[in-house]
C-alpha cells in the first residue's frame, strides 16, 4: 500500500478519536438544549472548571488562597493531604450538582420566558464568571491531570499495523479509553432519557414545558437534573480533555469547537452530535493532511465552522435536527 | 421641569424632525460636542488618550457598527474581531500601497472594503437565523484571523508577521506612528466617531432603520407586509461592517500601531464588543456609547482600585475582572435586558415629571 494512504488512514483514526472528544462536549450541550431550550455557551467553561476542582481537590489546594493570600496577608497553599482519585471525582460531582442548583436558581429562574438569544447571552456570561471563579479558586496556571488513565502510543495496535501493512499507527491509548469513556456514556445517557422516570419527565418537558407542567412534573427538578447531568458530561470532557493537553485555559475553547459539530448535527439530536463529532473529527484532521501544507497549515483553526456553515446553508436544521417549521 | 417638551414649539418640518426634538437634549448634545471638540483636546495627556479615550472612542465605533446588525437588525454576530481585523490590514494594505493619499480617506476606505467581507458573511443569514447564524459567524472570524495570520502577502512578507503603521499625517500634524501627540489622535478619532454616530442614528430613524427593525421583531411578518429581508439583512451586514471595519482600521493605524492578528482581533474581541452592546442597550446609539465607557473603564478601575489602592497582585484583579464582568452581564440581562440605555430612558421620563410626579 502506498505510504500517503497509509498516512491517510493514520490520520482519519487519529480524527474520529478527537471525535468522539468534541462528542462529549457537544453531548452536554444537547441535554440542556433538549430540556431547556438554553443553548448553553458555558459547557466548555464547565469542563474547566469541573477540571480544575477535580485537580484542585486531589492536590488539597485551599480554594481562593490567592486571593486570601492578597488581603489577609497570610501564606495559605495546601491542606497537605492527597485525595484519591476515585473520592476527589465524586467530591467534584457534588460540586457540580450544588454549580448545577446555584445557576438554576440565580440566573436560569430569572430568565424563563425570554428570548433564546438573550439566554444565550446569560450563558456568555456564566462563561466568564466561572473561568474568572475557577481562576481565582484554583489559580490560572496550567494544571496537569492525573487520574490514573493510561497514556502512550498503544503498543498492540503499532504492532498490529506493522505486521499487517509495514508501519505502526500511532493511536493513544488515552484516545482509545476516551472513545471507550465516551460511547458508554452516550448509551447510558440514552438508555436514561429513555426508560427511567427522570427521563421521561425530562422527555417530556423537552416536548412542550406547559404540557409537562399542568401533568405535574416539576421544571425546577428538571432543569437542574439536566444542568447535574451537563455538569457531569463536562466533567468526564474536562477530564479527557484536562489529561491530554492539561488543565488551562484553552480548554474552554473546545466549547466553539462543539458549535460546529452541533450544527451538523442537530441541536436536539444525541445521535446527531456523536456522528458530528466524528465528521468534524475527521474532517478536519484529513483536511489539514491533505490541504493544509498547501494552504499555510492551521487549517484546524476554522475548518469546522466553515463546514458548518456550507452545510448549513443547504440543511439549516443539520442532519438529525428536528425540521424547523416556523409560524407567524 | 428642566426636562420637557412643552412650550417646545416647531414651526417647520426641518424643525420637526431634527434628531433632538427637545431642547434640553439639544442643549446637552451641542454642550458634549463643544466639551468633547475644544475643552477635552486642551487638557488631555498621554496617560488619558492611551488609557481610556483612545479605546472607548474606537470601540464606540465598533459597538454602533455591532448594534446596528445585532440591536437593530437582529442578527446576532460574533465575528466582530475578525471584521476589525479586515479594517485594520486593509488599512495597512492600502498605507502602504497609496503613500501619498491622505490617511482619512484609507479609514473610509478600509471601512467600505470591511463592508463588502461582512456582505459576503452575511449572505448565510438569508438561510439560516438565531444562534445557528452566530456559530456562522464564528467561521467568518477564526477564518479571517487565520488568513491574515498565514497569508504573507497582508502583512507585506515582514519577519515577524506583525503589521506596524507607518508615520501619516493629516493637515501637517502627525497622526499615526510612534511621535504622534495625544490631542492629535483623539481628534482624529473623534472626529469619525462624531461621523458614525451621526450616520448611524439618522439611518436607524429613517426608512431603513425601520425595514431593520421590522426584520428583527419578525422576519416572516415584515417579508408579508413587503419588506425585503435580503436587502434589510445584507444592508444592515454592509454599514455595520462599515463601522466596525473604521473602528479597526484607527484600532491598528491610530492606537495600537503595530498589530499582531490573532492577540488584537481574536475572539476575545467580538465578545468585548458584543458585551458592551449588551451592557449598553440592544437597539440604541447612545447605548453603545454607554456600553463602550462602562468596560473600558471598569479594568481601569479596578485596576486603580485592586491593584493599586488594596496591593492585589495583577492576575487576580485580572481574574476578579472575569468574574465582575460575567455577573454584571447575567445580572443586566436578568433586571435590565435593556442596559444602561433603558436606565438612561427611565431617569430622563423621572426628570420630565419632577417635581410633580402625579
Amino acid at each position: 500500500m502506498p505510504d500517503q494512504l497509509l498516512f491517510a488512514m493514520e490520520v482519519t483514526l487519529n480524527g474520529l478519536m478527537a471525535g468522539v472528544l468534541y462528542a462529549l462536549v457537544a453531548l452536554g450541550f444537547v441535554l440542556i438544549f433538549k430540556a431547556s431550550g438554553i443553548f448553553n455557551y458555558a459547557q466548555g467553561v464547565m469542563a474547566l472548571f469541573a477540571a480544575a476542582t477535580l485537580v484542585g481537590i486531589m492536590d488539597g489546594q485551599v480554594p481562593f488562597s490567592h486571593l486570601i493570600n492578597a488581603t489577609l496577608g497570610t501564606d495559605l497553599h495546601h491542606f497537605g493531604w492527597h485525595v484519591p482519585a476515585l473520592l476527589a471525582i465524586l467530591v467534584t460531582v457534588v460540586v457540580m450538582i450544588v454549580l448545577a442548583w446555584l445557576v438554576q436558581r440565580l440566573v436560569m429562574r430569572h430568565l424563563v420566558n425570554q428570548e433564546p438569544i438573550i439566554l444565550f447571552m446569560a450563558t456568555i456570561g456564566l462563561a466568564y464568571f466561572l473561568e474568572g471563579l475557577s481562576d481565582l479558586m484554583w489559580g490560572s496556571e496550567i494544571k496537569t491531570l492525573d487520574v490514573g488513565l493510561p497514556q502512550g502510543i498503544n503498543e498492540t495496535i503499532d504492532q498490529i499495523t506493522y505486521d499487517m501493512f509495514g508501519y505502526g499507527f500511532f493511536i493513544d491509548n488515552l484516545d482509545i479509553v476516551a472513545t471507550v469513556i465516551a460511547g458508554i456514556l452516550v448509551i447510558a445517557l440514552m438508555a436514561f432519557n429513555q426508560y427511567t422516570r427522570e427521563g421521561r419527565a425530562l422527555r417530556a418537558v423537552a416536548d412542550d414545558h406547559q404540557a409537562a407542567l399542568s401533568v405535574g412534573i416539576s421544571l425546577n427538578f428538571v432543569w437542574v437534573l439536566v444542568w447535574s447531568l451537563a455538569g457531569f458530561v463536562a466533567l468526564v470532557a474536562g477530564v479527557m480533555w484536562g489529561a491530554k493537553s492539561g488543565v488551562q485555559f484553552s480548554l474552554s475553547l473546545i466549547a466553539l469547537k462543539a458549535l460546529p459539530v452541533l450544527m451538523l448535527g442537530g441541536f436536539t439530536s444525541i445521535p446527531g452530535a456523536i456522528v458530528g463529532g466524528l465528521i468534524i473529527g475527521v474532517g478536519e484532521k484529513l483536511f489539514e493532511f491533505l490541504l493544509g501544507p498547501a494552504l499555510g497549515g492551521a487549517t484546524e483553526n476554522w475548518f469546522a465552522y466553515v463546514l458548518a456553515l456550507v452545510f448549513l446553508v443547504f440543511r439549516p436544521q443539520g442532519l438529525f435536527g428536528e425540521k424547523i417549521i416556523e409560524r407567524v | 421641569m428642566i426636562y420637557r417638551e412643552a412650550g417646545d414649539f416647531s414651526s417647520t418640518y426641518v424643525e420637526d424632525s431634527q434628531t433632538f426634538p427637545i431642547k434640553f437634549d439639544r442643549y446637552r448634545y451641542y454642550l458634549v460636542l463643544a466639551v468633547a471638540f475644544l475643552v477635552v483636546p486642551f487638557v488631555i495627556n498621554d496617560y488619558w488618550a492611551n488609557a481610556i479615550l483612545l479605546p472607548f472612542l474606537i470601540y464606540a465605533i465598533a459597538a454602533i457598527g455591532l448594534n446596528i446588525l445585532t440591536g437593530y437588525c437582529g442578527q446576532v454576530s460574533l465575528g466582530t474581531g475578525g471584521f476589525m481585523a479586515v479594517g485594520a490590514y486593509a488599512c495597512y494594505k492600502l498605507m502602504t500601497a497609496f503613500p501619498d493619499v491622505n490617511i482619512f480617506f484609507h479609514v473610509i476606505l478600509s471601512g467600505l472594503i470591511t463592508a463588502g467581507v461582512g456582505v459576503l458573511f452575511g449572505l448565510p443569514s438569508l438561510r439560516i437565523k438565531g444562534f445557528y447564524l452566530a456559530v456562522a459567524t464564528l467561521a467568518a472570524q477564526f477564518f479571517l484571523v487565520w488568513l491574515f495570520n498565514r497569508v504573507p502577502w497582508f502583512y507585506n512578507y515582514s519577519a515577524s508577521g506583525q503589521i506596524s503603521a507607518p508615520e501619516r499625517t493629516l493637515f501637517g500634524i502627525e497622526v499615526t506612528g510612534p511621535n504622534t501627540e495625544a490631542w492629535a489622535t483623539y481628534l482624529f478619532c473623534l472626529v469619525f466617531l462624531t461621523g458614525s454616530a451621526i450616520i448611524a442614528r439618522n439611518l436607524t430613524r429613517g426608512t431603513l432603520g425601520r425595514t431593520w427593525m421590522a426584520i428583527r421583531d419578525m422576519d416572516i411578518a415584515a417579508e408579508i407586509i413587503g419588506v425585503n429581508p435580503l436587502r434589510a439583512k445584507l444592508t444592515a451586514f454592509a454599514i455595520s461592517s462599515f463601522f466596525v471595519g473604521i473602528s479597526g482600521a484607527l484600532f491598528f493605524a491610530v492606537y495600537l500601531g503595530a498589530v499582531e492578528v490573532g492577540e488584537a482581533f481574536g475572539i476575545q474581541k467580538s465578545f468585548l464588543v458584543l458585551f458592551m452592546v449588551i451592557i449598553g442597550g440592544l437597539g440604541s446609539i447612545f447605548g453603545s456609547f454607554a456600553g463602550a465607557a462602562f468596560l473600558v473603564l471598569l479594568p481601569v478601575v479596578l485596576k486603580v482600585v485592586g491593584a493599586d489602592m488594596l496591593g492585589w497582585p495583577t492576575d487576580i484583579v485580572a481574574h476578579l475582572q472575569l468574574l465582575i464582568v460575567g455577573g454584571l452581564i447575567i445580572t443586566f440581562l436578568i433586571l435590565e435586558p435593556h442596559g444602561l440605555a433603558q436606565l438612561w430612558r427611565v431617569a430622563k421620563e423621572k426628570l420630565r415629571l419632577w417635581p410633580f410626579p402625579h
